[in-house]
């Protein structure tokens, strides 16, 4: 259990870097970090499926955020060390709101089962029958794919919205009239 | 979009085909072991981006790539509907599994529709993610600064 | 308790990017961030202590298995999130191309 809590203090220092560095790609190699730390507590919590698919997605987002970060700029320009009248208004509501978080989740966590005894009223009942009735012996392709098919469905539908808007949003029309270089 | 040097192009050109044969491999296992259609499509979409980013590429290859993985994401979509239709053709309703008792548990063929539901996943999801990188990486008008 | 503790601190840390933040990178890092920390959530919730992977290796076996539902739910959810993310990095990209800037403040000045 030791490394359990290992890994969940690398992910929130991983975490507290990528977010606050100034070097962008410094930052999505962080985001990166947080990420397979997130694919090893998959293992550790007997989820391969979810570790294979957590590693290589990892991989990808690393790899666009590098290739808009290259074509761009390095630096976040935005850094500085006074406070602004600007910056107390949002600084406010965050903090109430962290605050209303704080006091929901105490209520909310007595109440859930306790870590490491879930109650599987439904899931007790795709084990038992989930052999027999789909032909598959994982369990959780028999869950995606044949008891709960229209999920994956409709992420099917969710990933095409998403190509079709990045290549809408990416693509030029005509001929652009500007001096700007190309970019070989 | 350039190439990189001789040493990384020398183990792309080994790597992946590997990277694609085991991607292969855990779509078309994935009733029997972990992974499944999302995991194998997202490492064939990895297999393809090597190559790309390896080589670099020139303008009318980027335009010839965007339509082969734009068929390739409209197929493998258009499957996942063929196999629910078929559920639904059958007598029963859509997306049932309905060859589900052909075949012995636990080898590979067995399992009904899953195994061709995840070809079809493991196409879409990888043609669409080659498709976005594409987008991002390779399009032509982002100049630095 | 603790791991629900610390997924619920990595979740925060990403609304205080996405909030507090003027760059668009950065709040695109919290928005992934948060995403990592609620499928972590949900595979935390499914773990039962002692049992194994839900991949059933011999017809025989005796069944002590994680809870295969949250699994599930989070296999779509992870490349969903890949997909959100990868759109807006393209957003974020014309921005820049028609800005120069990524600060927001600059790009609420600039009108046309």
């Amino acid at each position: 259990m030791i490394e359990l809590y290992v890994l969940l203090i690398a992910m929130l220092a991983a975490a507290i870097v990528a977010v606050e560095v100034k070097d962008l790609l410094a930052a999505a190699v962080a985001m990166g970090m947080v990420g397979f730390s997130v694919a090893i507590l998959f293992i550790m919590v007997q989820a391969p499926d979810l570790a294979i698919v957590q590693v290589v997605v990892e991989i990808l987002a690393v790899v666009f955020f590098a290739a808009v970060i290259l074509r761009t700029t390095h630096t976040d320009t935005t850094v500085q060390l006074r406070i602004t009248p600007r910056m107390i208004l949002p600084a406010v509501l965050y903090g109430a709101f962290v605050l209303m978080f704080a006091v929901v989740v105490t209520h909310v966590l007595r109440e859930l089962p306790a870590f490491g005894s879930p109650l599987m009223n439904v899931a007790g009942n795709y084990i038992a029958v989930g052999l027999k009735q789909t032909g598959a012996a994982n369990l959780v392709t028999a869950v995606i794919l044949d008891f709960r098919a229209y999920d994956t469905l409709g992420e099917a539908v969710v990933l095409f919205t998403a190509v079709v808007g990045v290549l809408t949003v990416v693509r030029q029309v005509g001929h652009r009239n500007t001096s700007k270089e190309e970019h070989s | 979009m350039r190439g990189m040097t001789v040493i990384v192009q020398t183990v792309a050109r080994l790597v992946a085909g590997m990277l694609f044969l085991f991607g292969c491999y855990i779509v078309l296992h994935g009733h029997l072991t972990p992974g499944g259609g999302f995991a194998g499509g997202v490492l064939i979409a990895a297999a393809f981006i090597l190559v790309s980013l390896a080589f670099g590429s020139v303008e009318n290859v980027e335009q010839h790539r965007y339509t082969f993985s734009s068929v390739f994401e409209s197929l493998g979509g258009l499957g996942f509907l063929a196999v629910g239709f078929a559920g639904y053709v059958a007598g029963h309703s859509f997306l049932t599994n309905i060859w589900s008792s052909v075949g012995r548990p636990l080898e590979l063929v067995s399992a009904g529709t899953i195994p061709l539901a995840n070809i079809a996943i493991a196409a879409k999801v990888g043609a669409g993610l080659f498709a976005i990188f594409l987008a991002l990486g390779a399009s032509r008008f982002v100049m630095k600064d | 308790m603790v791991p629900f503790i610390a997924c619920l601190l990595l979740f925060l840390f990403g609304l205080y990017a996405v909030v507090l933040k003027r760059n668009l990178i950065k709040m695109i890092i919290g928005f992934s961030l948060m995403e990592y920390a609620v499928n972590l959530f949900f595979a935390f919730a499914g773990f039962k202590k002692g049992a194994l992977a839900p991949i059933i290796t011999d017809a025989g076996m005796a069944k002590n298995f994680v809870d295969p539902l949250p699994q599930a739910l989070v296999l779509t959810s992870i490349v969903i999130g890949l997909a959100t993310t990868a759109l807006m990095l393209a957003f974020a990209m014309r921005i820049y191309e028609k800005y120069k800037t990524f600060d927001i403040t600059e790009i609420r000045k600039l009108k046309g």
